[in-house]
């Protein structure tokens, strides 16, 4: 069994509080995605469960061992890191089998190994060539195959894609996904980028100044955020945030601002008790937009200028003057409209959320 | 590389270039040329009117059979070379490992001490050789060539730890932190990894001990007094001048042997020298 166990973990540097007493249960098998902006704590997280930095408070179990004190080479674990580190002095071959030298493997297993996991990475060709000759794809490919061949109970990912361009980071996201469904070894991959995170996690987990925000499936936090944080960090073009007040009128709940007059969905309605009269968040996510028809009621819709329009061939993506702010709606590529243009949006009502102004904790 | 017209390029580059090289390397030409010279070419005064500075069409070798027959001369350049290896080597081992603890190891005080260091390095010399010279009679190294062995890595061991410390600090900590995560301890992975990336600091560093301790001159002048003992450029000068006399040819055939060496040093490290000094590693 190769499960993570991180329970109240704190790092203090010198004045600096890292990481504010995180837990988190990873399960054996499971690919973990820790995301957040820089300085969140994600990347101090990981070097705590690689070993690489003490462990101010709390505990690190991997295989339900504690591994606070255990130096790195003890804790059966493969890292693989943003600048690949891949050592400039050895071929690719001994910079894979490395690892299988300093754990005494005999040479035969070793060259197997190697072998095997230069197939898979389909490196075999530059098995003798130094890393200076090899391009960005190629040393992460190595970086991988170094990992792989120790066959390690964890995987630690630090931002391996983001020293590669934007194709080659696609097509690497796919083989690192396609590479956990075949050897389905529990990891823990850190990125900035929501993107890697949503594809790649079976689990993502929102950081944010050390602290988790939420930990969920990709779509469970794409459709039900816990916070403004989550919601506008899942999701490109990220979420439409409106500040309103909220107003009962006769049956029905309404957030209002002196653009918009909303109606709150029923579901919703229901927890809004301590809120009326209060202000509230209310975010709607861009592809939740329409441009607005005779069909749509007047209670689920407002009005928007249009400020620029990016034709992107499947949809358009409508940068908006609205709701007291800036907007975006991503709308049908057969939409026809001019900056500056008056429009009406639709809402499609399922896709409303709201959040406590002061908590900013979602209703 | 300057771009543009052919005169641009001789005004510019090549002109200047051509001058600088001349600069640089007269004074061996100089050395070369007297050391070929007899004696009668050599002491004729300027205003005669056969007198030729730059050629000579009488080449002798007597300077040279004066050098290694009349003096100590290969026993001076055995005695430079052992002092400058083993102090070299000293001085190494202890920058390598000292810088490597101060660029690498987040212990307190970690900085001050780099610094601190560094400062004794700017401790002239002609200071430091009063107390030194006490100290190497206190336990009777005077004349031997320990002395300047024990002497020199004061003034080394602080220019390797300053010149290693800059260095490994340019080396990706990250590829010490995969070493350790596969399977090194802290000695494997300085030994395995760390140390061979770092070779042309290393080198780099080891050449200019190397040099340093070879061209010394004030420790070995005060430290050593007896022929047999003593060091090319003391040695040279001497058992060279005497009083007010300048065995010029002699002279300059030991400046010319006593350069060969640090020369052939040189061009053999030269790529990795400059890497060294100028480069840093990419993972």
């Amino acid at each position: 069994m190769s499960n993570v166990t991180i329970r109240h973990v704190h790092k203090h540097y010198a004045d600096f509080h890292a990481v504010k007493g995180i837990s988190l249960e990873i399960k054996d098998k499971e690919f973990v995605v820790l995301v957040g902006p820089s300085g969140c704590g994600k990347t101090t997280t990981l070097r705590m469960v690689a070993g690489l930095e003490t462990i101010t408070e709390g505990d690190i179990m991997i295989g339900n061992k504690i591994v606070n004190e255990l130096p790195p080479m003890d804790r059966d674990i493969a890292m693989v890191f943003q600048n690949y580190a891949l050592y400039p002095h050895m071929t690719i071959y001994d910079n894979m089998a490395f690892g299988l030298k300093m754990r005494k493997f005999d040479k035969a297993e070793i060259a197997k190994r190697v072998n095997n996991a230069a197939d898979i990475l389909d490196i075999k060709e530059h098995l003798s060539r130094k890393p200076r000759m090899l391009s960005g794809g190629q040393r992460q490919r190595v970086a991988l195959g170094r990992a792989i061949v120790r066959n390690p109970k964890v995987f630690l990912f630090d931002e391996p894609l983001s020293n590669l361009d934007a194709k080659l980071r696609v097509q690497m996201r796919v083989e690192l996904k396609k590479l956990h469904q075949r050897l389905a070894t529990t990891s823990i991959y850190v990125t900035h980028d929501q993107v890697e995170a949503m594809t790649l996690g079976d689990r993502v987990v929102v950081m944010k100044d050390g602290l988790i925000q939420q930990v969920g499936e990709p779509l469970e936090l794409y459709n039900n955020p816990a916070n403004k944080y989550v919601a506008g960090f899942i999701g490109s073009p990220a979420m439409n945030f409106a500040e309103t007040v909220i107003e009962q009128v006769g049956n029905a709940v309404y957030a209002t601002n002196p653009t918009m007059k909303i109606r709150v969905p029923e579901q919703i309605a229901a927890r809004m008790g301590p809120h009326k009269g209060k202000p509230a968040t209310l975010g709607i996510r861009p592809e939740d937009l329409h441009m607005a028809t005779g069909a749509d009621p007047e209670e689920l819709s407002f009005d928007a200028v249009v400020e620029v329009a990016e034709q992107l061939g499947s949809e358009i993506i409508l940068d908006l003057k609205a709701g007291g702010g800036a907007m975006v709606a991503s709308v049908e590529p057969t939409v026809k409209v001019k900056p500056q243009q008056k429009i009406r949006l639709g809402i499609n009502p399922r896709g409303l959320r709201f959040f406590d102004a002061a908590t900013e904790a979602a209703i | 590389m300057i771009e543009g017209a052919i005169w641009r390029r001789w005004v510019f580059f090549r002109l200047p270039m051509a001058i600088f090289l001349i600069f640089l390397l007269f004074p061996f030409y100089w050395m070369i040329i007297t050391t070929f010279r007899p004696d009668g070419e050599l002491y004729i005064p300027w205003y005669r009117a056969n007198y030729k500075p730059f050629w000579t069409w009488n080449p002798t070798t007597a300077h040279l059979k004066y050098l290694f027959g009349e003096t100590t001369f290969a026993i001076w350049m055995w005695n430079t070379t052992f002092i400058a290896v083993v102090a070299t080597a000293i001085s190494l081992f202890c920058g390598v490992l000292a810088g490597y603890a101060l660029s690498r190891l987040n212990f307190r005080g970690a900085a001050l001490l780099g610094t601190t260091i560094f400062v004794t390095y700017l401790v002239p010399q002609t200071l430091l050789f009063i107390p030194l010279s006490e100290i190497i009679r206190a336990y009777s190294l005077g004349d031997t060539p320990w002395s300047l062995i024990l002497s020199y890595p004061t003034f080394l061991i602080p220019f390797c730890t300053w010149l290693m410390m800059g260095y490994f600090k340019s080396v990706p900590k990250e590829l010490e932190e995969c070493a350790r995560i596969d399977g090194a301890t802290r000695w494997q992975a300085m030994l395995y990894i760390i140390i061979p990336v770092a070779v042309p600091g290393i080198l780099s560093a080891m050449i200019f001990a190397f040099t340093l301790s070879w061209n010394e001159f004030i420790y070995a002048l005060v430290f050593l007094s007896s022929p047999e003992q003593k060091t090319v450029p003391v040695g040279v000068i001497s058992e060279l001048v005497r009083g007010d006399v300048f065995f010029w040819g002699p002279l300059m055939a030991g400046a010319l042997f006593g350069s060969i060496p640090v020369a052939i040093a040189y061009s053999f490290f030269v790529e990795q020298y400059v890497s060294g000094v100028t480069g840093s590693v990419k993972g």
